[in-house]
């Protein structure tokens, strides 16, 4: 019988051991706003549906919609869709062979994430004025 | 000796099957949404949370109308092909079929919504 040899072989990086990141935060972080935006299309699109259908309707959805559960989403789609914006602003400046040295990477990754909570609050002071 | 170009080689055999024909479609697509989501964002944000004859008076004016239109479909056709890269890349076999389906089933039942939607406010 040839008995198992059980060598301590050096693990290759995956999720749960690696230090996080900018660069795979950033992302992982472009993917899931792309999704997530759904969340605030879907309401959007139901909610102009209903004003079209009538003012019945759009009472219903515009509850739903203007309740702290659509300001919920709204303000998460928001700040998705800023997320997502600047991050495919820097993917079309990498595939123009730009900004692809390491340091620019972790700098643009990092202004990806404050840029978008910056433009989200500006937006609704903007919208709110 | 096999007389295959390295393209004919390499043709099919990437992962997405397509080349770089999505790559593509998201760049220009990303284009056009970088000009329309900022200022359809803007005239979204200040009709919410007004009454109904305001909301269908926005959105009945050809230029909100317009750009809603465009940024719904635009937006759904970049969420489709976005969306299906994710598939692609994490899914194989059934599971890539039925998710592939109902992405676009989702992606283009939204577009129709939203566009019904507009025809029928400007028809008010």
């Amino acid at each position: 019988m040839a008995e198992v040899q059980r060598a301590a072989r050096p693990l290759s990086p995956h999720l749960q051991v690696y230090r996080p990141q900018i660069t795979m935060i950033s992302s992982i972080l472009i993917r899931i706003t792309g999704l997530g935006v759904m969340a605030g299309v879907l309401l959007a699109v139901w909610w102009l549906l209903a004003a079209a259908v009538g003012p019945q309707y759009f009472a219903t959805a515009d509850a739903v919609a203007t309740s702290w559960f659509g300001d919920l989403v709204f303000t998460g789609t928001l700040w998705a869709v800023w997320y997502h914006y600047l991050g495919g602003l820097r993917h079309l400046l990498w595939d123009a062979r730009r900004g692809l040295d390491i340091q620019s990477v972790r700098r643009l990754g990092m202004g990806c994430i404050f840029g978008s909570v910056v433009l989200t609050v500006l937006t609704l002071i903007i919208i709110n004025l | 000796m096999r007389y295959l170009t390295d393209r004919k080689r390499a043709e099919g055999k990437g992962a997405a099957h397509g080349g770089t024909a999505t790559h593509h479609y998201l760049q220009l697509s990303a284009v056009g949404l970088a000009f329309m989501v900022p200022v359809f964002v803007y005239i979204f944000g200040r009709t919410l949370g007004q009454g109904h004859e305001a909301v269908i008076a926005t959105f009945s004016r050809p230029f909100p109308a317009m750009l809603t239109g465009l940024v719904i479909f635009v937006g759904m056709r970049h969420f489709a092909k976005g969306a299906q890269s994710v598939i692609d890349d994490y899914t194989k076999g059934t599971a890539h079929k039925t998710l592939s389906i109902l992405l676009l089933f989702i992606s283009y039942t939204v577009t129709a919504i939203g566009l019904y939607a507009l025809v029928r406010i400007a028809a008010f």
